[in-house]
């Protein structure tokens, strides 16, 4: 699919800068030109989808769902797909966290819906089919909903009510599943496009300076590491590799989505695809801002846990991965 | 008869986009209105909004979880 990419990029390399062959430098640009191409293309093309998805999904639908409906234990899932098609925005997580409680959806899977919103968005998604592949991007979407899923199952366990900030626990108190009346917009395809357009280049804007920089490193990287450069350090065997990885990331604020392209190289040169995903989950999936943030709906104690749980969570799977994969 | 509007947000980078161009509107088109930016989640969450940015005309939320284009602004203004 992508062959004419490769193509133009040889023929930019080769013929029009004139480098040879097997060069560090003409492989380096060649790998940069190629990547970045195919990288914006996909990208263009799932947050596109992604927005046609969520213009008709909006996410005072799917909170009237979940309150309303009894789903017999299927909830968490519910809500971690859910988060899966709404796009996120960590200014965002505070009135959504309040509007959930509002709703009566128990805190679990208010979780559930919390943990996978990041962790699987549009942008992680792109990223991923361009780097890995189609298969490891699915593998990354799956394992990122069920995480979502049994982390919010955990949570709501724990019974962690009694540590919201006061102002939280009235709400929760005059909760109600009453439905806010919510007019539908019956607005034609037509009509919604420009809004979904607006909102594609809005991301692609935002996004698009930290890609490059992470794809143009990921290329100099590419040339100048030789392969299999990392495997004695970081086998499959190094038990500690998976929580120092994971450790590591979740400090660092998800717009490191240029962070990717880095670890694609990483791995390429022979860093474990588990530990890989674990580091990348990290990343995407919690971020110090957000905690920041929820510090206004939660007690520290809580935001601690709800991020044990999930970073645990996260070194699991990264385990698991790399005993699969 | 003088307009209120309330920009909903908790100081996120959409949120300052929005009162810009909510801003720009107003000026251009010598638009009879208060412009008030509300940061206190609390105060937010009594518009019952779970995506912010928020556009509030006169109490009604109009537009939520996006930034408009001027035109439309300038629709829901006049």
């Amino acid at each position: 699919m992508f062959d004419w990419v490769q193509n133009s990029a040889d023929w930019f390399v080769y013929d029009v800068l004139n480098l040879d062959k097997g060069q560090h430098l003409a492989e380096a640009l060649n790998f940069f030109i190629y990547d970045s191409i195919k990288i914006l293309i996909l990208l263009f093309v799932v947050i596109f989808f992604m927005g046609i998805v969520n213009s008709y999904f909006p996410i005072d639908k799917v909170k009237n769902y979940l309150s309303r409906n009894k789903l017999y234990g299927f909830e968490y899932l519910m809500a971690s797909l859910f988060g899966v098609v709404t796009p996120f925005c960590s200014c965002s997580s505070v009135p959504l966290f309040i509007g959930f409680v509002r709703g009566g959806i128990p805190l679990g899977v208010t979780f559930a819906f919390l943990i996978t919103s990041p962790l699987v968005n549009e942008v992680a998604i792109g990223l991923f089919i361009g780097l890995f592949g189609v298969k490891i991007t699915a593998i990354y979407v799956i394992s990122g909903v069920l995480l979502g899923t049994i982390s919010g199952m955990i949570l709501q366990k724990l019974k962690l009510e009694k540590h919201l900030t006061p102002w939280v626990k009235d709400i929760l108190a005059k909760a109600q599943k009453e439905q806010d009346v919510f007019k539908t917009e019956k607005q034609p395809f037509l009509k919604r496009l420009p809004i979904i357009w607006d909102e594609v280049l809005r991301i692609l804007k935002g996004i698009i300076p930290y890609v490059i920089v992470g794809i143009a490193i990921g290329g100099l990287m590419h040339g100048y590491i030789p392969e299999g450069f990392f495997e004695k350090y970081m086998d499959k065997d190094n038990l500690f590799a998976v929580p120092i990885a994971t450790i590591l990331a979740v400090p660092m604020y998800s717009n490191a989505s240029g962070i990717l392209p880095v670890v694609q190289v990483l791995v390429s040169k022979g860093i474990p695809l588990g530990t890989a995903i674990a580091f990348m989950m990290g990343v995407v999936g919690l971020s110090l801002p957000e905690a920041m943030l929820l510090k206004k709906v939660m007690t520290l104690k809580l935001i601690g846990v709800f991020f044990g749980v999930v970073t645990l969570c996260i070194i699991i799977s990264g385990y698991l991965f790399n005993i699969i994969l | 008869m003088i307009k209120t509007i309330k920009i909903l947000g908790t100081g996120c980078a959409k949120c300052q986009s929005m009162t810009n161009v909510v801003k720009e509107v107003v000026l251009e088109n010598n638009i009879n209105a208060n412009v008030e930016k509300v940061e206190d989640i609390m105060k937010i969450m009594e518009f019952n909004v779970m995506s912010t940015p928020a556009l509030v005309i006169d109490n009604v939320v109009t537009i939520k979880g996006r930034i408009p284009s001027k035109e439309e602004v300038l629709t829901l203004l006049s």
